[in-house]
């Protein structure tokens, strides 16, 4: 069954349109005015960090954006709680760590993503082959479960990966920690051409997108793209939510001129 | 039967799993396949256990305490881990997986390192055998440990200080898988103890199975039985794992010693981090809490996943102790056998000090993991000694 959150980027896909989500890291200084700002500024979803003492995924500038989040005594019930009352008219995911739905237990979790108005999640330390408790969870909470593709997965895992993944299917686009990159890695369209070949689920690129020429590139081949480091260095280097809600215009208009 | 096979997807009951980013599973897979293939292959077997007699210098000995065991009322042996090359019973895991990784077409070796041990044991093996190394350290565990940094560059690898977090062993464990995320192809990830996704723990366990072996036949030769308790000092669990697997299948209480400020078995609760389920220090929301202690080896929030079932299923018992008996207990041997063990070490035998009132008359192994060069220097400023010039 498709849930909210995989309508809303299948009906914008199906205009002929590129999608383009991105990730904000809750918790931090203003992060609700810069999620209405990129909402505003033409994303079609938005990804609300959760942030986790042990990061392993992100690279230095989320890393940085979560460990201030943590020190200003950022909790998951305080990003939820905030979250709930964000009205963007565009769906939201939650991206964290699974210790942080393993702690309350996959039923108070998904309960409470649900009570924030959140559609679907993103566990990126919870692999395929370890997802299936959560996903039943949430799947009868109404929950989605993202799942990330790696160049590194093997052909006969592809299929039932991306058959498993609700919402989108998450291509990691290059080996390496999240954070922007100089040039587009080749593993980025390869891996999202491979799920493209077994699944017809949105196939976003994320990890390592590092501008507006690279999205599209990303986009030949892609659904689209999600764009974190290079949102969330614009809240860390203090241009808050205008900052944020020009880089995501000039994304939007990079991928919708094609 | 405990201390066996995990399941085929890499649990010990509850415990244990693959909890790692996508992208590293085909590496976790890879690596248990060249495991399993080599661990059948003879050679290979051969060849470790030449590296570690020639070049680590095992067996190691079992000595007897005759003074301490005088004092102590109960019959105390020690399992010399501290004499093997490198200092620490690191050595053995390190051989095993460096010489995996060589065997896999690897050139390059990452770690992570708290006490300093674990990483000048892999940028040894990395001289050895001519591949690249880097050690990620906690930066306050570069700090109280200049010693051993200093060690690692001699010996050739790059020590880089971690500043994320609490800039200790869990923050160094994070960029170590940090690094292997984007090195995959030629970097194998070292790890340093029983713990990480399947198959580190049973492997780094296997490799270390060696010091419960002999210590069983030590024990028969010198005894005529099996000891009445075995003790070791529990981080991550690498030392522990290692002789209690020599008597996992006999009658010998097993007691694994936490720190009191990284009592992960004591005062943990199931949680997920660093690629598996285990007893996990963490608030009360699961972000993972700081293990300080005075030792950087031990300052570690998780326990390997098999320790974790062995609790569990009360095969083992993880008690804890605090500092102060710690450096009682550090000054004690030193004293009355002439052995100056590691800080870490000194956590099990200030438990047996501890309990020695409940194991009169009885034998008691402890393993001997490290020795205490690298912990002078703290220890002169914990016991505020003035350096005599």
């Amino acid at each position: 069954m498709t849930g909210p959150f995989e309508e809303a980027l299948r009906e914008k896909r199906a205009l002929g349109k590129k999608l383009l989500v991105v990730y904000v890291t809750g918790g931090f200084e203003n992060w609700e005015a810069s999620v209405e700002a990129a909402a505003a500024a033409g994303a079609d979803a938005i990804e609300i960090g959760i942030p986790f003492s042990d990061p392993v995924m992100d690279g230095p500038v989320i890393q940085q954006a979560s460990q201030i989040a943590l020190d200003r005594g950022t909790t998951p019930l305080s990003v939820l709680q905030a979250a709930a009352d964000l009205d963007t008219g565009i769906p939201h995911a939650v991206m964290t760590y699974y210790n942080l739905a393993h702690n309350p237990g996959h039923e108070r979790f998904a309960a409470s993503l649900v009570r924030a108005g959140i559609s679907a999640a993103i566990l990126p330390d919870l692999p395929y082959v370890e997802s299936a408790p959560w996903r039943e969870v949430a799947a009868k909470a109404g929950i989605e479960t993202v799942m990330l593709a790696a160049p590194t997965t093997p052909d006969h895992r592809l299929g039932d990966l991306c058959a498993a993944a609700h919402g989108f299917v998450y291509a990691v686009g290059l080996l390496g920690v999240t954070g922007e990159r100089s040039a587009l890695a080749d593993t980025a369209t390869k891996i999202a051409a491979r799920c493209k070949a077994v699944t017809d689920k949105p196939v976003l690129v994320g990890v390592g997108i590092g501008s507006p020429a690279q999205a599209v590139e990303a986009c030949t081949v892609a659904d689209g793209v999600i764009i974190g480091s290079a949102l969330v260095r614009q809240m860390l280097d203090g241009h808050g939510a205008a900052g944020v809600g020009q880089l995501v215009s000039s994304y939007r208009a990079a991928l919708d001129e094609g | 039967m405990v201390m066996i096979e995990p399941t085929p997807d890499g649990r010990f009951g509850e415990f244990g799993g693959r909890f790692v980013p996508e992208t590293l599973i085909p590496a976790c897979e890879e690596l248990e396949v060249a495991f399993r293939e080599a661990w059948a292959d003879p050679t290979f077997v051969d060849d470790f256990h030449r590296v570690l007699r020639d070049y680590g210098g095992r067996p190691s000995p079992l000595t007897e305490c005759f003074r301490l065991s005088k004092q102590l009322g109960c019959r105390v042996l020690l399992k010399r881990e501290d004499l093997n090359h490198t200092g620490s019973h690191k050595i053995n895991n390190v051989i095993g997986q460096a010489l995996l990784a060589q065997r896999m077409g690897k050139t390059r070796l990452v770690a992570e390192t708290g006490a300093g041990q674990h990483g000048v044991a892999t940028a040894t093996a990395a001289a050895l055998l001519d591949m690249d190394c880097k050690v990620y350290m906690g930066a306050v565990d570069v700090k109280r440990q200049s010693l051993n940094v200093f060690r690692m560059q001699l010996l050739g690898a790059e020590v880089e200080a971690v500043k994320s977090g609490s800039q200790t062993l869990k923050d160094a464990v994070n960029e170590a898988l940090r690094d292997w995320v984007a090195t995959l192809e030629g970097t194998h990830y070292c790890l340093g103890t029983v713990m990480g996704p399947h198959p580190y723990p049973w492997m780094v366990r296997t490799f270390h199975h060696v010091i419960g072996d002999e210590a069983n036949e030590q024990c028969l030769a010198l005894t005529g039985t099996d000891p009445d308790v075995v003790v070791a000092c529990i981080g991550g669990g690498s030392n522990a794992a290692g002789i209690f697997s020599g008597f996992a299948s006999s009658e010998s209480r097993l007691v694994g010693v936490e720190p009191a400020g990284g009592a992960a078995v004591g005062r943990g609760v199931p949680g997920v981090v660093h690629g598996m389920n285990s007893y996990l220090m963490q608030d009360e929301v699961g972000q993972v809490q700081e293990a300080k202690s005075i030792s950087a080896g031990l300052d570690y929030p998780g326990v390997g996943p098999e320790h974790a079932f062995l609790a569990s299923i009360g095969r083992a018992e993880y008690p804890s102790v605090n500092d102060q008996e710690v450096i009682e207990a550090f000054q004690l041997l030193s004293r009355t056998e002439g052995i100056i063990p590691a800080l870490e070490t000194a956590h099990a035998i200030a438990w047996v000090v501890r309990e020695a009132k409940n194991l009169q008359g009885q034998t008691v192994l402890i393993n001997l993991s490290g020795r205490g060069d690298k912990d002078v220097d703290q220890m002169m400023e914990i016991l505020n000694v003035d350096r005599v010039v």
